[in-house]
Formats: structure tokens, sequence, C-alpha cells
């Protein structure tokens, strides 16, 4: 399935809990190919976005569009294209490493060769081979993370959500998956992901949006940030913006 | 709808039953231990002895052999160790202390009123009727239910020589049922009970791995996958009912192993196989109702017994004993009907195409379908976040 040159369009998005507002009129596009960050402090609305554009949660009221699709009108076709890995690592603790991710393969109904040789290549890109073997409830935090990205990423998406991929981890597990991420973005997919970790954002992204209490205050290039804020880093773009350090409250 | 997902969900649900330790326990060690525990108890395994001390009092004098042809009969039991007391008074102290469970009084007309009936036992006005009077201990269970069943039963084999179909005799013997005493053991009456008994406690362990696959957001990670709600439900349905019959396997076998001989042929094995899937698809329909109810894997296990404790109370080997209020009840829960069918094929030798086995597996069936649809509308309406 081919994707138009937009992958993901946002319009006018808003989600209200009760009367908490998570997400207040977001708008962005992501393009086809592109690796898009979303950055802001916990509660921001970053994971209540990715909800909504997967299908988990309804919009209050806004627009959605991923390939082309609308995420409420055809919810099936929007899953097709997509991978989404959770913030929270979600695996079967009883499955070892390879059963997790050849489940999901399984899920997207992968043919077998394919989901054989895709299974294999993401336990070695990773550096899961050795424990591919062993129950996932027996891992590392880190090892437990790599395989909650290999489990959304198993079926080749041509979208992949990736909410906060490396919290938690190690630094030499967190240079491994943005490894992986980089050739995601060589493989031409459209990424979007979530993070906190500013440093991250800087490394991965083509472009950024930060977002505060579920409102949009920035876009574009992380170079043109800095450059437009006379900042060092993204930290220093967050923090004069919003006056608050955006790892204050994690 | 993709079989390779629901084959792939529904592997994932076996393989937790095999690495689980709690839902190995619970589906697989549970039945067995239990099985062993109560075959060796009141089966032919455990012991070369008898279940339970019957005192007889044979008052017939008459010289004729009526009378010790039923104790003789009696003491053929596998199940009763007839003493004979020669004072009904002291058999009844016997009986008042707790030494044996059951007291049975053989009138002094006896012999006369069977000959009476063998001289012409097509003319009820020359029989000469009697009553034969059983006294039982009301502390014990199984005496309650058991003995009176086996006592009419030998009676009857005793004074007319076949397993009558009418109440038609000069000795009073109540209705008599159409079990073959001298080849049973208690474990016998109870062991149909006991496949639906083990069933029940899928309830528990599909509320629990819902819950679990909730809290820990799996199931929110699968609805971000193409998989369909009837794909998932599916895979539950399909992984319970092989755990279902796995268990049915298992029982039968290590039942087989202490003692259990169950009446019936191939068809009626595969009757009870059927019944059973039948039934798994019911307790997966409890489950998602306890999982909907349930806010966490605790609760699931709490709001699972609410499902349970009924189920197993009035419909399994547990409902034996109960008030008639209760028997009546148990004609509410599907187990019930699942131990009745399996009553008539295993106890009763009944085939499978009798009505009252057919009836049985329609209601359990019905039962099911309603349950599971109960189920899986309020799970996905309510239950999956």
């Amino acid at each position: 399935m081919t994707l138009k040159e937009t992958a993901i369009i946002v319009e006018s998005l808003t989600r209200k809990f009760e009367d908490v507002t998570a997400i207040d009129g977001l708008s962005l596009t992501v393009d086809r190919g592109e690796l898009f960050g979303l950055l802001g402090p916990n509660g921001a609305g970053k994971t209540t976005t990715i909800n909504i554009l997967c299908g988990l949660l309804e919009p209050t009221s806004g627009s959605v569009k991923v390939g082309g699709y609308d995420v409420r009108k055809e919810p099936n076709k929007v899953k097709k294209l997509i991978g989404v890995s959770p913030q929270e690592t979600a695996v079967y603790p009883h499955l070892t490493g390879k059963e997790n991710i050849e489940l999901f393969a399984n899920l997207h109904a992968m043919p077998r060769e394919e989901l054989k040789k895709n299974v294999d290549e993401l336990l070695q890109k990773l550096s899961l081979r050795d424990h591919a073997k062993r129950q996932a409830g027996k891992y590392s935090g880190g090892m437990m993370r790599r395989i909650n990205l290999a489990m959304s990423l198993v079926h080749d998406p041509e979208i992949a959500f990736l909410d906060e991929p490396t919290v938690g981890m190690d630094p030499q597990s967190r240079r491994a998956v943005w490894d992986f991420i980089r050739e995601l973005k060589k493989q031409n997919k459209t990424v979007l992901l979530t993070t906190h970790y500013m440093e991250e954002a800087e490394e991965l992204c083509d472009r950024v949006g930060i977002i505060d209490n579920g409102k949009l205050i920035s876009l574009g290039a992380p170079q043109q940030l800095k450059k437009q804020f006379k900042a060092r880093n993204l930290e220093e773009v967050f923090l004069q913006l919003t006056g608050r350090r955006i790892r204050e409250d994690v | 709808m993709k079989l390779q997902r629901v084959a792939a969900l529904a592997k994932k649900n076996l393989l937790a039953l095999v690495r689980e330790p709690g839902a190995l326990f619970m589906l697989v060690l549970f039945p067995v231990i239990a099985t062993v525990a109560f075959g060796l108890s009141f089966g032919t395994a455990g012991s070369g002895q008898p279940a339970y001390e019957v005192g007889v009092v044979n008052e017939d004098l008459s010289g004729l052999r009526w009378s010790q042809y039923l104790v003789g009969n009696l003491s053929e039991t596998m199940i009763l160790n007839v003493q004979n007391y020669s004072d009904r008074s002291v058999a009844q102290s016997d009986l008042s202390q707790g030494r044996i469970q059951a007291v049975l009084i053989i009138p002094d007309d006896f012999a006369l009123s069977c000959s009476s009936f063998w001289d012409s036992p097509m003319d009820p006005s020359r029989w000469i009727n009697t009553t034969v009077t059983l006294f039982l201990d009301s502390g014990s269970l199984f005496a309650t239910q058991a003995i009176p069943t086996i006592m009419q039963q030998t009676l009857s084999v005793s004074v007319y020589g076949i397993q009558p179909t009418s109440a038609s005799g000069p000795v009073s013997i109540g209705s008599p049922s159409l079990v073959d005493v001298s080849k049973l053991t208690t474990f016998d009456y109870f062991a149909p009970g006991f496949f639906a008994f083990f069933a029940i406690f899928l309830i528990m362990t599909v509320s629990q791995s819902l819950v679990f696959e909730r809290e820990k957001g799996l199931l929110r990670r699968i609805r971000t996958t193409p998989t369909s709600s009837s794909e998932f439900i599916a895979s539950q349905a399909v992984s319970n009912m092989i755990i279902a019959m796995i268990q049915v396997a298992i029982v039968f076998l290590v039942a087989t192993l202490v003692g259990y001989r169950p009446l019936g042929d191939a068809t009626s094995f595969a009757s009870a196989f059927i019944v059973l899937s039948i039934f798994s698809l019911c307790c997966v329909g409890f489950g998602l109702i306890a999982a909907t109810l349930a806010k966490s894997s605790g609760a699931a296990t709490g709001i699972a017994f609410i499902f349970i404790m009924p189920l197993m109370f009035l419909g399994t080997f547990v409902s034996v004993g109960l008030s008639a209020i209760a028997k009546e009840a148990g004609k509410f829960v599907p187990s019930y009907y699942v131990t009745d069918a399996l009553t008539s094929l295993f106890l009763r030798g009944a085939p499978v195409t009798s009505p009252t086995i057919l009836l049985d597996i329609s209601v359990v069936t019905i039962y099911s379908v309603i349950v599971l649809m109960l189920g899986i509308i309020l799970y996905g309406k309510y239950g999956k976040t």
C-alpha cells in the first residue's frame, strides 16, 4: 500500500476527559518518510495524541488522517499501516521474546516466510538473538523495552508511533535503539516519536513539535528552533517558551 | 475472521497454561490431585474395606432364605460393610454413637411377603405387604445420599431377581433407580460431577487473564493491530475448549487409574467431551462478565467466585446432600445439566440418544450461547478499558 506524501494530518484536534482538556486544538502534519518528534513534559498530551492517531481514543473534536484514511471512519485500514510501541512495556511475560514478536506478526497476518525473516532480523538488530528463547518476564528492563519495540515493527509498518521508546534504558541500549530508528528513516518509513529527552529529539528528528498543556507551542527542525530562540539545545528552547525545564515533572 | 490471528492468540493462551504455575495448578494439577484424593478415599483403589458400616437386624425367623439372600447381596456391594445385630436397640445405639452409618430392619414377615409375591406374581390381592425399615446417620452426608439408593436397588434385585421398572410388589422399597449397585462405589456416584466441577474454574482463569492483559496494556496493544473483537473472543473460546478437553482426558485417566469404571461406550466418552466443550463456552462467557466487572486481577478472582460458587454447589457433585429447595435451584445452573448428562451416560449407562441426555445437552448449549453472547456484549462495551 502506498502512502500519500503527507502521512499524518491532524487538524484542530481536541480531546477532553470530563473537565480536563488533554489536547487543545492541535494541528500538525507529518510528511511521508519524515521522523517527527513530539516533545513535551509528562502530561503534555503526547500519549493522548498517539492514542487518537492509532484509533484507541475518540477525539472530542477535530479530524485525524493517517496514511490518507480518516482514523474514525476507516480504523481498520489505518491499523494495517501502523505499528505502535506503547510507553509502558506491554509484553506477555510467559512468552519468550521471540514468541512475543511472532504473536504480533501473526496478528498482522504476515506470511510465514516473511514473518520468520523479519523476526530474525529484528532480534539481530536489537541485540536480542541470544535471549530470544528466554521468557520475557525474566528480561531486564532494557531488553523488555527492545522487545516492546520489535513487537510494534515486526510487520514492517509504513508509519511507526513510538511512545517514549527509550525511557528507562541504559545509554548503550538507547544508542542501539537510536541506530534502529535511524534505519527506519533510511527505509523511508514515517516515524512519530514522543520523548521528553531533548537530546534524543535533536539526535534523531527531522522536525519537532513542542507541546505543553495540550497545545502546540512550537514547531520546526531542531536546528531551526535553536537558531530562532538563540538556544544551545532544545531544553533551552522549552525553557524560554514555558519558563520551566521539561524534565522538572519527571 | 483470520484463522492465523485466532490460532496465534489461542496458542498464547495455551502456553500460559503450561508456563504459569497458577494456571497450571488450577486447571491441571488441582483436577489430578482432587481426583486421586477422592478416588483413593471413596473408590475401589483406596482400600479393600467397604466405605460404610451398615447394621442389619433380621427379625424374620421364618427359616426361609429370603432375608439371608438380601443380607448376602448387601454384603457383596463394595460400598457396604454389613454387621448383623440380634437386637434393634443395640443397633440403634451404635448408630446414634456413630459406630455405624445405617440400620436396616428386616421385618418378621419379610420372607412370607416375598414368598407371597412369587406364589402369585400376577395377583396383588394375594400378596402380604410389608415394609423394610431403614435408619440413617443424619450427620453423614454421603450415607444419607448413597445408602438409600443402594438399599433400594439391592432389595429389588433380592426380592424380584431383576431391576424393576415399576414399584409393584409386596415389599415397600420406594422408587428404585437404575443403578447397578453391586459394582459401584461412592466415587462412581460422584465422578460425573467432577468433570463440570473442574471446568467451572475456567471462569476464574479467563477473568484473571483478561484483567491481567488489560492492566498490562496488552489488550490496548492488540487493539492497535487489525485484530477484531470476534477474533479475540474466538481465540478465548478455542483455547478454553481445548483446556476443557484436556481436563476431561486427564480426569478420566486419573480416575481410571484409581479404580473408576464408568458404564458407557466410546460414544459416551465422545459425548462427554462434547458436553464439556460446550460448557467451557459458558465458562468463557462468565469469565468475560467477571472481567468486565473487575477492576484488578485480585478483584477478578473474587468476582469469578460469585459465579463459581452457585455453579459448583448447585450443579456438581457438591450438590449431593443439598436441601430440596437447593436441588430445585440447581435446575437453573448449567453445570446441573452437565452433571446430569454425564451421570446418565456413566452411572445409568443411558445411550447418548436418550431424551434425558439430549435435553441436557440442549439446555447446556442454549445456556452457553446466551451467557457467552452476554459476556461478549458486556465485555465489548465496558470491559476493554
